[in-house]
């Protein structure tokens, strides 16, 4: 049994007529210990998708009408409230994008770290369990930065005491929402190293959402790409990165600018992501893709296993 | 803040200045008072010197204490001034804390319960609330007192002679309520709307997410992490709720005839006693400015970002 | 991969203008376009009240004394007005059986200037004979009819409020561009000028400005000295505000491309900075309006404003100060109801204005 399976999840927002379907038939498995990229462009999809994990997006006004969240065997959506709580930080834990963002400035680090702690391992809700966390991600003099508080620290060090926090209920799911985008390069290199270290020692499973492709190379295991609410194409990443089928994923890898090559001109996919509530009929790419023929546009592709562990939702895939 | 307090005085002193007549305008009126008495009474009270010179011996007075004479009331001012400065304070802090305790909670309703029946109506309220002015809810106030008999159409406590403490305060109380129901009444609404959007505000921050994400509950999230930081904007509309209190205050005492620092100034405006006035005047922006301090105060110790700049 | 064609700066076609953004947000808040409306029926009765009230505001009748509310009724197709007479002692009354006269509108009546300047004496409604006459809202002590003084008040009070405003926020945002602007010892001076005034409590500094103008002013010298108190309150806080959105505008690079075009620092200040401070101004003036409309009720209420015969809102209710007044003859809390009214309209109507500004919100 996978730790995660989110099966034919479908999520609007608003009912009736006004419902904008903003998960659309999704998809995806997570085993133990295993790291799976997310990748879409803003607006895809994504971030609800990853919140709906632990049923944190706000019940109205969102609407989920349609498939299950598994985790650890159990339904999220059907659970009740306390087990939900359990859930949340016991079994899984998030690390958002903006650093500063999702610690609350008013109190001190030390204590909103106690505080997971007090709720998930009583236990071990000291101060030495506190500072040996805040070591374990790599924070110089632990001691003293307990009682900092949050706009006392830079940025990288914020996304640091974050992922602390996330760690410190030994969750067996990381789910990370763009953890670097907000930051420097090189705090970007040192942030993805940690998780990668932190994953290999304590074994955890790490859902991994990006829009860059060159973190997906780095640490993923299996890739999924999502389009405008739905999972366009899902595999393991070496044959993903050596050999995309789905147009909109090839058409990505083709936009990363190469420093090597006499490309002259940065290739653009053209047209815009289409907005939820704005979706053509048919393939959502078929606008914008080089190859769309009119039945694109007719019915709505579905996502086909075309090979062990590769899953893709164009009938043309084969072309290229 | 002493020299905002000088300026303050100043200014006021200037201003009285500038209108003709003083205290013994009407008394010269007066057939049975001899001219050489007026005469002799401006002089000891400097009103025959110019106003700048009248402002300096007002001052020797007030740095040693001493405010002087009242020529209206003929006691000593000092005693007055603070005997009405103490009954504003008592009418301006229970019309707080009234305000406060209810707008607050029912604020924090309104943004929890967003769109419902709590929320609807008390945005009705506050709306209702912010266009009364605090003239007809004084004088509906009186009416309703006259009507029902439960409490003193206005005025002061009565004497105190022959009861106890306990039951003098009672008295003071029995006459302080209607007029701090009234004053909080109009600042309910805005206390009340500023707590709702700013928990609002709050609600929608990413740290709350977080906080859901790690499994807390949802009071302890709402309760405990929204709220010390929705509270943190309030504190600084403290300084302006004070300063309008205040002045309503003046409305209130004036109509109502609570014996405070509004109606003070009023007697004085009219009995042309300009230095009691100033005096006056001196005193409300002196309570407004301390009371500032102490908002300033509480903010630095509700808000760490404030402390360590 | 195909390329869009690139279209001329002539034929793009930008969505809404900011302006054009603005208004239709605002269209879209109901409670916006309520007040708006009110505000605007409240300001053209105002404009004519000569015309729409039967009676002038200092028509005596003493016949009629605290006179209660009377309406015209119907009978058969036609408003009739009965005639009332006061009873032996106190002032009750009592209709005078088959003693009535129909309602007319536009009939004769009082003489009054219209707009000011154009003299003239027809009335919306009446009938003629002011031995009948109707008082939508009851008569005071001197049977003056209040409706009548409510609309001669409301042209008093509506038109302080808006000149007050606008004269104290013209003169506000000038003088807090320029603390702005030029920082250094000139914005010292006038900050620490403004925080002087803001921290005296409005009504105690409103009563020392009064103290200094004569007791014994005609009343349009009365009016204008209203006038010039008010605006002295609110100049300070605007200026702060605004200096502070200039100190950080200043700094925007599209000041420093002004100066370097060779514009002087005036031009700077009231064609670049001052109108992005738009937005805010106006809605900070909708919202205050009424606190200078309630500054001329209290003035007057406290007998140093406007003075009779003239009518306010505030020295209409004065009279009602007096309890037993109050229980007798309620209706002379009639004022209140304006007031309430035109408060209320302006506060929606701010509100509205701030929500459609705000660009973040829905």
């Amino acid at each position: 049994m996978n730790l995660l399976e989110i099966k034919n999840l479908k999520m609007d927002f608003g009912k009736n007529a006004e419902a904008l379907r903003a998960i659309d038939d999704v998809s995806l498995t997570i085993g133990a210990g295993e790291t799976v990229c997310l990748v879409g462009e803003s607006g895809c999809g994504k971030t609800v998708t990853a919140l709906s994990i632990a049923r944190l997006v706000p019940t109205p006004p969102a609407n989920y009408v349609g498939g299950e969240i598994l985790l650890n065997g159990q339904d999220i959506l059907k659970m009740p409230n306390g087990e939900l709580r359990n859930i949340r930080g016991g079994v899984v834990s998030y690390v958002f994008q903006e650093p500063g963002a999702a610690l609350n400035p008013v109190f001190r680090v030390g204590n909103q770290i106690k505080e997971s702690l007090k709720l998930h391992k009583p236990e071990k809700a000291t101060n030495e369990e506190v500072i040996r966390l805040l070591k374990l991600v790599g924070i110089p003099a632990p001691e003293s930065r307990i009682r900092n508080y949050p706009f006392e620290m830079s940025g990288g060090m914020q996304q640091r005491v974050m992922i602390a926090m996330a760690l410190a209920s030994e969750p067996k799911l990381l789910v990370a929402d763009e953890p670097t985008t907000a930051l420097d390069v090189t705090i970007q290199a040192q942030i993805l190293e940690l998780l990668h270290e932190l994953k290999q020692r304590l074994g955890m499973a790490i859902l991994l959402i990006t829009h860059n492709l060159g973190i997906v190379g780095d640490m993923a295991d299996r890739v999924a790409v999502m389009y405008a609410g739905q999972i366009v194409e899902l595999a393991p990443v070496k044959e993903l990165l050596r050999q995309p089928l789905h147009p909109y994923t090839k058409a990505l890898m083709a936009s990363v600018p190469k420093l090597r090559g006499d490309a002259d001109r940065l290739s653009a996919i053209p047209g815009n992501v289409p907005r939820i509530g704005n979706f053509p009929a048919g393939c959502r790419f078929a606008p914008r893709c080089p190859m769309a023929k009119p039945e694109c546009s007719e019915k709505v592709p579905e996502l086909v296993e075309v090979e062990a562990g590769r899953w893709v939702r164009c009938p043309f895939w084969k072309t290229s | 803040m002493i020299p905002l307090l000088l300026g303050v005085s100043l200014l006021t002193f200037l201003l009285m200045s500038l209108a003709p007549g003083n205290y013994f305008t009407a008394l010269k009126q007066n057939p049975q008072v001899s001219p050489e008495t007026i005469a002799r009474l401006q002089a000891q009270f400097h009103l025959d010197k110019p106003w700048y010179l009248q402002y300096f011996y007002w001052l020797a007075n007030v740095l040693r204490g001493n405010f002087g004479y009242s020529m209206a009331y003929k006691i000593s001012a000092t005693s007055l001034i603070f005997s009405r400065l103490w009954n504003t304070f008592t009418l301006s802090l229970l019309a707080m804390v009234i305000a406060w305790t209810i707008a607050i909670p029912l604020g924090v309703s309104a943004a929890v319960k967003r769109d419902s029946w709590i929320d609807r109506g008390s945005s009705l309220i506050a709306f209702v609330g912010l266009s009364i002015s605090e003239i007809v809810l004084a004088l509906l106030a009186m009416w309703f007192a006259a009507v029902t008999g439960w409490f003193p159409i206005g005025g002061a406590p009565g004497p105190s002679f022959g009861l106890s403490a306990m039951q003098q305060f009672g008295d003071y109380l029995h006459h302080l309520i209607l007029p701090a129901l009234v004053l909080a009444a109009s600042d309910i609404a805005g206390i009340m709307r500023q707590m709702r959007s700013n928990l609002l505000d709050t609600l929608r921050a990413e740290y709350i997410t977080a906080a859901r994400a790690r499994g807390l509950g949802e009071g302890w999230v709402i309760y405990k992490h929204a709220l010390r930081n929705a509270i943190n904007p309030l504190l600084t509309i403290f300084g302006y709720s004070l300063a309008s209190l205040l002045s309503g205050a003046f409305i209130v005492e004036n109509i109502m005839a609570w014996p405070g620092l509004g109606r003070l100034t009023m007697e004085a405006f009219f009995a042309k006693d300009s230095y009691l006035v100033v005096d006056c005047v001196v005193m409300a922006t002196a309570l407004l400015v301390i009371g500032n301090f102490i908002a300033d105060l509480l903010l630095a110790w509700s808000d760490p970002r404030i402390r360590l700049e | 991969m195909e390329t869009a064609e690139p279209i001329s700066i002539a034929e793009a076609k930008f969505t809404l203008s900011p302006g054009q953004l603005f208004w239709q947000r605002l269209k879209r808040r109901k409670i916006a376009v309520a007040g708006g409306v009110i505000l605007i029926f409240l300001y053209a009765v105002a404009l004519t009240a000569g015309f729409v009230a039967p009676f002038y505001y200092d028509h005596l009748n003493t016949d009629y004394s605290f006179h209660p509310p009377l309406w015209p009724r119907l009978s058969g197709f036609h408003l009739i007005v009965p005639r009332t007479e006061a009873q032996a002692d106190g002032f009750v009354y009592h209709e005078l059986p088959n003693d009535t006269k129909p309602l007319h509108f536009f009939v004769c009546g009082d003489k009054y200037k219209l707009f000011g300047f154009i003299p003239a004496s027809i009335h919306l409604f009446g009938t003629g004979d002011s031995n009948y006459p109707v008082y939508l809202l009851g008569a005071d002590q001197f049977g003056r009819d209040v409706f009548s003084r409510i609309l001669y008040g409301s042209q008093i009070s509506l038109s302080i409020g808006i000149i007050g405003i606008a004269l104290s926020f013209a003169f506000g945002m000038i003088i807090g561009g320029i603390s702005g602007y030029f920082a250094g010892s000139t914005d010292t001076v006038i900050m620490r000028l403004c925080e002087l005034i803001m921290s005296i409590p409005a009504l105690y500094l409103i009563i020392s400005l009064r103290a200094a103008f004569p007791p014994g002013m005609s009343s349009s010298e009365i009016y204008a000295m209203i006038v010039v108190i008010l605006s002295f309150i609110g100049w300070a806080s605007m200026a702060r505000v605004i200096r502070g959105m200039t100190l950080s505008l200043r700094e925007q690079q599209f000041v420093l491309a002004a100066r370097a075009l060779g514009q002087s620092h005036l031009k700077i200040i009231c064609r670049h900075i001052l109108p992005n401070t738009f937005s805010y101004v106006i809605v900070a003036a909708t919202l205050s309006v009424p606190y200078y409309i309630l500054g001329e009720v209290v003035l007057s209420f406290l007998g140093v404003g406007i003075q009779e015969p003239q009518a306010s809102w505030g020295n209409m209710l004065s009279a009602a100060e007096d309890v037993q007044y109050l229980q007798n003859y309620p209706w002379l809390l009639a004022p209140s109801a304006a007031i309430f009214v035109t408060v209320l309209a302006f506060n929606f109507l701010g509100d509205g204005l701030r929500d459609a500004a705000d660009t973040k919100s829905l």
